[in-house]
């Protein structure tokens, strides 16, 4: 069997180095053209009549005015008479029209008689929730003797709300019909796996069905699928015989296009004399809207402490379903149990990087935490600047530090990749993947580049579309080691046909042949060598195509990251403002395929957690049972000011880069929430016990109120 | 042309009139920002003139010319049609994107006459007679400003949905202050957002990725 691996470090070219993202220059002048950029000739627009009400039942609805506006095409019912609706937000019906204003138009005109039913939308508030339902407990060891014979223990009630993905670019796509056949610029994640979805809503066959995303703007885990704005927007194409653009306006998508479950815990952890974790008692809720939740991964990381008692209650809302959030159930697993672990290490008087240290045996990869911590504390100068919590110095404002360390696994998933050599020396891969902003399109070149000997502007990628190999959705880090292991094999395959066809005329076998700096010679002697071009000009006249698959043969990639962060921040004491003023990340990602995208990752993950810690939650209104904040004004997103200096140190060498390669976008967002928490609370001196941390809920705190979530 | 209240047949003379006066103004920004940003003068004079002009237009389509780019673009428009979404749904103007669409987040950030605005939150009537650059005003791919270069070789994108905005932003901010202070640049880029994370890349862009202004490009 053919031998699939990455060049040894000291002959790698592309891998590891930092070249420019490949679209950097299309997207930065404007000239991308983004699913919501497309306007084929004959476009329509559409536009879609949401429900006002948390619940609710269709008394009637009449679409008899907006139909007959000049340049409605077409009014379609989504949900009609009887129908129950179960959240704020949810689809009636839908218009497509001549100019969007016209769509906007329309849609006021029609008429909807609402039976209002009672809602529910408070998460926090297990206790009133009409469908909660408890999980059941799950217990290891003897927890009640481990509490009873501890040393120390702590108990706290803490949480974070639903937030939103807040995509930049809309959830929504333009769809073409010519005949029966379908062709959809969607933004999506999941180019490979969207038309079998839209054939089945359709009743077309799969093959039908064509999906184009060169570009989209923003997933984060909530674009996997066409949705029923796809399956409308296709709908409505069909009947109007013309293009139609359906993209859903803000206050939609914050509602209904994607949040982050809630996660609340009352959390008891114990500890022996040494400061080894001894027991774990949690009692946890938390909502994904109507389907309600599962529990998160607790106790999060250190998930050998031996004595533990699990419960976890789902509590279902009147809200639009969850979907999958970077990293789903990290970041709240994380919050829980590294605040709680925080407030212990301060019960037992000793540092924090000290008590995890002391506990590392518990984790599932003790020596990558106890390097990591290292590093981190080195950058942070810890040692010399950490103090225990409490007034530290005159004035209103207080600084602390805080630290919390993360996991994930980021395994590449299928992935099938086209390699063609072309007789000129021209080489691409073309790969049903899709650049959803991690630097897809850029990793894929480099990989050809790397394999042939290339440079990065030599290669081409063509990716975002269903006609190319199918390759998997990109969620849960999982692109990065499918598509390069994909491309790295098919590339492989493809060089071996092309060294075969050099090999007489440089009088070597062409397993001593290898490919560089742009030419073709015998390993250990470069004088015995030919140009690229020339090498490939040895195949005939056609081209040499491979397809390369993953999971396959070879040590290509493999699963399983540490990553710790250290946040340092001020707090206004009188107004309860908190300022990040510092965040350190210390990661390990495998074989790094481009640095300068790898740290933009993790530059990326630290500033979204910036966001999700300090400003970011869905509130909805126990009254209406709206969101009150569904647009970006009273939705806070961290800007460019509020997010402190940035430090990112990525782990490499022996021990890291022989794992090969493995994902990355989800483990750096784990974090934040809870090192800037600990931080906050090393910084006042008390728990502030929900995210975000707001000013109120920092003075709740200070006040010794609990305060409400 | 002052205090004049245009009838439909009126309105075409009257916009390209007014198109054609302020020509010498939008003549100046054709390459990228080389005219600078107004200063008070012109812009204090646009505005007195629209002050004066005290024109009842609509609910129908007006038409109006306007420069986009360094190209005269003539349309007729509702005057409840935003200048975002004119540019984006009439002329296939693209690079300016609608995000929050009620100017919170600087997605669609163009320049008017030199000085950055939000087009989601003008009307497009409200821009006839006046020159609009957009992200690809200032570059192509094959002949990018200093500011998108930088955008490049400092990685300040990722899904590149909030970068137009951004680009246009900093090339303003950059142009009035080569060398930003902290509060200029809070100034300068507070009011764009991002969501995949790419501040630091930004910030490396107005601190030290490009020096001499946006004017150079």
């Amino acid at each position: 069997m053919a031998d699939y691996s990455w060049p040894e470090a000291d002959r790698r070219a592309q891998i590891g180095a930092r070249p420019a993202r490949l679209d950097g220059p299309v997207k930065s002048t404007g000239f991308a053209k983004y699913p919501s950029d497309q306007n084929p000739p004959g476009l329509l627009a559409a536009r879609i009549l949401t429900c006002p009400h948390a619940h609710a039942r269709i008394a009637g609805i009449d679409v008899s005015a907006a139909e007959a506006m000049p340049g409605v095409r077409v009014v379609q019912v989504i949900q009609g008479e009887g129908a129950e609706i179960q959240w704020a937000g949810d689809e009636i019906a839908a218009v497509a029209a001549e100019t969007e204003d016209i769509a906007r138009d329309a849609v006021r005109a029609i008429r909807v008689d609402y039976e209002v039913l009672p809602h529910f939308v408070t998460e926090e508030d297990r206790d009133r929730a009409p469908g909660a339902s408890a999980a059941g407990e799950r217990t290891e060891g003897d927890p009640d003797a481990a509490f009873a014979a501890a040393h120390r223990t702590v108990e706290r009630t803490l949480g974070m709300p639903q937030m939103a993905h807040m995509c930049l670019e809309p959830h929504g796509q333009v769809c073409s019909w010519d005949g029966d056949e379908l062709e959809v610029h969607a933004s999506t994640q999941a180019v490979s796996t969207l038309a079998g979805q839209f054939a089945t809503e359709l009743g077309v066959p799969a093959s039908q069905v064509r999906i184009r995303t060169e570009y989209m703007g923003g997933g984060f885990g909530s674009k996997f699928s066409p949705d029923r704005w796809g399956i409308v927007g296709a709908e409505l194409a069909r009947e109007a015989g013309a293009p139609v653009k359906l993209f859903l306006e803000r206050d939609q998508e914050v509602t209904v296009a994607g949040s982050r479950p809630s996660a609340f815990a009352c959390i008891r952890a114990a500890a022996d004399e040494q400061g080894k974790l001894v027991a774990w008692d949690s009692d946890s809720w938390g909502s994904g809207g109507l389907p309600g939740t599962g529990q998160t991964p607790l106790p999060y990381v250190f998930s050998r402490v031996p004595n533990r008692r699990l419960r976890h209650t789902s509590v279902p809302t009147n809200l639009a379903g969850s979907r999958a959030w970077r990293a789903p159930n990290h970041p709240q697993a994380c919050f829980l149990t590294m605040s709680v672990l925080d407030d212990l290490a301060d019960e037992l008087g000793l540092d924090p990087i000290d008590f995890l240290e002391r506990n590392l045996d518990l984790t599932g990869r003790a020596d990558t935490y106890r390097e990591e911590l290292a590093i981190a504390a080195e950058m942070a100068s810890w040692k010399e600047r950490w103090q225990p919590r409490g007034r530290t110095r005159e004035g209103a404002v207080q600084r602390g530090l805080g630290v919390s360390i993360h996991t994930w696994g980021g395994r590449g998933h299928s992935s099938n990749c086209d390699v063609t050599v072309h007789p000129d020396g021209a080489v691409e891969a073309r790969i049903g993947s899709q650049d959803i902003g991690t630097g897809t399109r850029t990793i894929v070149g480099q990989v050809l580049a790397e394999t042939f000997g290339l440079e990065l502007d030599q290669v081409k990628v063509s990716l975002g579309d269903n006609v190319y190999p199918q390759s998997g959705p990109s969620g849960g880090s999982s692109t990065v080691g499918g598509v390069t292991a994909s491309t790295r094999r098919a590339a492989q395959d493809a060089l071996r046909e092309v060294l075969v066809h050099v090999a007489p005329r440089l009088e070597a076998e062409p397993e001593r042949l290898v490919a560089e700096g742009g030419r073709v010679f015998v390993d250990g002697d470069p004088s015995r060598g030919i140009s690229w071009r020339e090498a490939a000009a040895s195949i005939g006249g056609a081209p040499i195509g491979v397809q390369g698959r993953n999971p396959g043969p070879g040590r290509l990639i493999s699963s399983g990251v540490g990553g710790v962060q250290i946040a340092e921040v001020e707090v206004d004491m009188e107004t309860g403002v908190v300022q990040v003023e510092r965040m350190i990340a210390v990661q390990d990602c495998g074989l790094i395929v481009n640095r300068r995208l790898a740290e933009s990752q993790v530059y990326g993950g630290l500033i979204m957690g910036v966001g999700y810690a300090l400003y970011e939650e869905w509130i909805p209104d126990p009254v209406s049972g709206r969101l009150l904040n569904a647009d970006m004004e009273f939705y806070k997103l961290a800007g460019l000011v509020d997010v402190g200096s940035l430090e990112v140190h990525m782990m490499t060498g022996p021990g890291y880069e022989d794992r090969g390669v493995i994902g990355l976008g989800e483990p750096p967002v784990i974090s934040p929430g809870a090192a800037i928490g600990n931080a906050v609370a090393n910084a006042i001196g008390v728990r502030v016990p929900y995210l975000p941390l707001t000013p109120d809920r920092v003075l709740d705190a200070l006040a010794g109120r609990g305060g409400p979530a | 042309m002052k205090g004049r209240r245009v009838t439909d047949d009126a309105k075409r003379s009257g916009f390209s009139r007014r198109s054609f006066l302020r020509g010498g103004a939008a003549g100046a920004l054709s390459g990228g920002l080389a005219g600078g940003l107004l200063g008070g003068e012109a812009a204090g004079a646009a505005a007195a003139n629209d002050a004066d002009a005290a024109e009842t237009v609509g609910p129908g389509a007006v038409e109006i010319e306007l420069e986009v780019n360094g190209a005269a673009r003539r349309l007729a428009v509702e005057p409840r049609v935003t200048l975002l979404d004119g540019l984006r749904d009439r002329l296939d103007v693209t690079g300016p994107k609608r995000v929050c669409d009620r100017g919170t987040c600087g997605a669609c950030t163009v320049l008017e006459d030199g000085r950055p605005i939000y087009a989601c939150s003008r009307l497009m009537i409200e821009s006839a007679g006046r020159g609009i650059v957009t992200v690809e005003g200032l570059g192509s791919p094959d002949a990018m400003h200093d500011v998108q270069r930088a955008f490049v070789e400092n990685d300040a994108q990722q899904c590149g949905y909030c970068t137009p905005g951004f680009v246009v932003a900093a090339a303003a901010l950059l142009d009035r202050h080569p060398d930003p202070s902290e509060p200029e640049i809070e100034a300068g880029l507070g009011g764009n957002f991002c969501r995949c994370g790419t501040y630091k890349g930004i910030r490396d862009v107005v601190a030290g990725g490009v020096t001499g202004g946006a004017s150079r490009g």
